[in-house]
């Protein structure tokens, strides 16, 4: 039986070598030719000129999955704490926008902050001035935690319902006041959900490059803009492009090893404490 | 006090989450002759007909169901075969068929889109052939709908007793014959899932698709191009309608699921009688 279920992965192994492990090479390829295909340095030092889009891009990102975070956690634990009828139907409701396409999402809340938008009109109708909103970098932080905060909350809800009521009751047992008992024993137990609620959140936050053209005007480019002007935008560039993809990938993996470090770190802890 | 907080708290939520969909909705049947996003000039049908009314529309639409049709069936058949022999695999091919699975998944997806769009490119460049279109579509769609496949099909591969199979062949049975009436009916819940993930995921992809479609039109491409307009309320029209399908084909699941959970626990407490 082994041996011939073995092969029967092999038109996937040929799939994946063409389509993912190929394309990839090109981008190495691309980022370190010019556009006669000699080797050159020259695209990944231009990549040096953008850091500050680098930064915004980190820095928004960042400040989304904060707040994603933020206000994902209190509502996780509300529905944890639900009974599991209830819990089902709350589930659903927070994934229910991620089945409206997030153009459509995101193209909602350019109606609502708008100069002339929902918000302003409401905003006048009661007699108070009237607040720019639409292409600033808060419109973008707001859209990214519009569409990504579902992929926090569901992480989240997953470990907060697997942990053991008995050790809550223990450490209340044990004279911790309500504080306590979330900083040391619900934080530390649904850190596995922290971090991929995080992970979840900022990969794609850091790389849109949709939600900052709608939300964010011209002013507040991102890598994934950056990214689109050198493959199908007007500063066509497909070699500075793949040096610019390049480096974001090394960003993400460097962050993700980041996290899956403190992970680690945590989770050893956390067993310990259980000792 | 403290439910009430709570519950306050839920609401706000839910009011984000909402409120924009909402707002969607309701000004999908704004009548005006402005066609302002955001002045309400009566009800109206006039945006729906114009959308059913609209060529490209539907066009963009039946590529959509196309490509995601033909990518899920051929990344879960694909998919399938895969997992099973992953699973057969000893630890170290495992693990690195598992970081190739991963990878795409982890991967921003504009990189992947981007990467595929430079496999095609310089494929049409060495080989010839037709630019960027369906088959380019085709091709990466099932791509990133593999690893959500084997990733769904892989649990239940490892939930299943090998010796099952094994039996089936004791018996005589010929292996695709084993296959067919032992393993599959064993795995098929995760094949099932597989399955509706790939279409979903297809139907919905917008960033890959952007940059492998060339100038084929999927319904995600087209309502971006659609976005850049600035007035547009058949798009609010489009996104009802969308909504309305999803919530019907949710209620439907869910139902259904309910039905059979309650047929499942007649069962159980009648063979426990």
């Amino acid at each position: 039986m082994k041996s011939e279920s073995k092969l029967l992965s092999a038109p996937y192994t040929v799939w994946m070598t063409v389509f993912i492990v190929l394309p990839m090479l090109l981008v190495g390829y691309f980022a370190f030719t010019d556009k006669s295909g000699s080797f050159t340095l020259e695209n990944i030092l231009n990549v040096g000129q953008y850091s500050n889009v680098f930064l915004r891009s980190i820095w928004l990102g960042a400040v989304a999955t904060v707040v994603s975070l933020g206000l994902g956690y209190p509502l996780a634990y509300i529905i944890a704490k639900m009974n599991a009828r209830r819990q089902n139907v709350m589930v659903m409701l927070v994934m229910l926008p991620m089945w409206m396409n997030f153009l459509l999402r995101t193209y909602a809340w350019m109606t609502l902050l708008e100069d002339n938008g929902l918000i302003n009109s409401a905003l006048a109708a009661l007699g108070l001035p009237r607040i720019h909103m639409i292409n600033t970098a808060g419109a973008v932080v707001l859209g990214m935690v519009y569409n990504y905060i579902p992929y926090m909350i569901l992480p989240l809800y997953s470990v907060l319902t697997k942990i053991d009521k008995s050790v809550i009751e223990a450490a209340q047992d044990l004279g911790a006041n309500d504080r306590e008992v979330f900083l040391k024993v619900i934080m530390p137990l649904s850190m596995p959900g922290i971090i991929s609620g995080v992970t979840m959140v900022f990969v794609p936050a850091v790389s849109t490059f949709i939600i900052s053209k709608m939300l964010g005007g011209g002013g507040n480019l991102l890598i994934g803009d950056l990214i689109d002007m050198q493959f199908l935008g007007s500063a066509y560039n497909p070699n500075l492009g793949s040096a610019v993809s390049l480096v974001l990938m090394v960003i993400i993996l460097i962050c993700m090893g980041i996290m899956n470090q403190f992970d680690d770190g945590e989770a050893a802890e956390g067993g310990g404490m259980l000792i | 006090m403290k439910k009430a907080g709570a519950r306050i708290y839920t609401f706000l939520i839910f009011l984000f989450l909402y409120a924009p969909i909402l707002v969607l909705i309701v000004f999908s049947f704004n009548d005006s002759e402005t066609a302002s996003r955001t002045v309400w000039g009566g009800f109206s049908l006039r945006w729906y007909r114009k959308l059913f009314e609209d060529r490209l529309i539907l066009e963009a639409l039946c590529n959509t169901l196309l490509i995601a049709v033909v990518s899920a069936a051929a990344s879960t058949v694909l998919g399938t075969m895969a997992a099973i022999g992953i699973n057969s695999m000893k630890r170290l091919p495992r693990r690195v068929m598992m970081n190739i699975t991963n990878f795409p998944m982890v991967n921003p997806e504009i990189v992947t889109g981007v990467s595929l769009m430079l496999l095609f490119v310089s494929a049409v460049r060495l080989f010839g052939g037709r630019s960027l279109g369906m088959g380019s579509l085709f091709a990466a769609h099932i791509t990133f709908c593999l690893p959500y496949v084997i990733l769904s099909v892989l649990p239940k591969l490892r939930q299943m007793d090998p010796n099952l199979y094994e039996a089936a062949q004791d018996l005589g049975c010929p292996p695709v014959k084993a296959f067919f009436k032992v393993v599959l009916p064993e795995i098929m819940p995760g094949v099932v899932t597989g399955l509706i993930m790939a279409f979903t995921l297809s139907i919905d992809d917008f960033v890959i698709s952007y940059f492998t479609s060339g100038t084929t039109q999927t319904l995600p491409i087209y309502i971006y191009s659609m976005t850049r307009k600035r007035i547009s309320p058949e798009i609010n029209a489009l996104s009802t309608v969308m909504f309305a399908v999803v919530m019907v084909l949710l209620i439907i699941i869910n139902a259904r699921n309910a039905r059979e959970r309650k047929i499942e626990k007649a069962q159980e407490r009648h063979e426990s009688v």
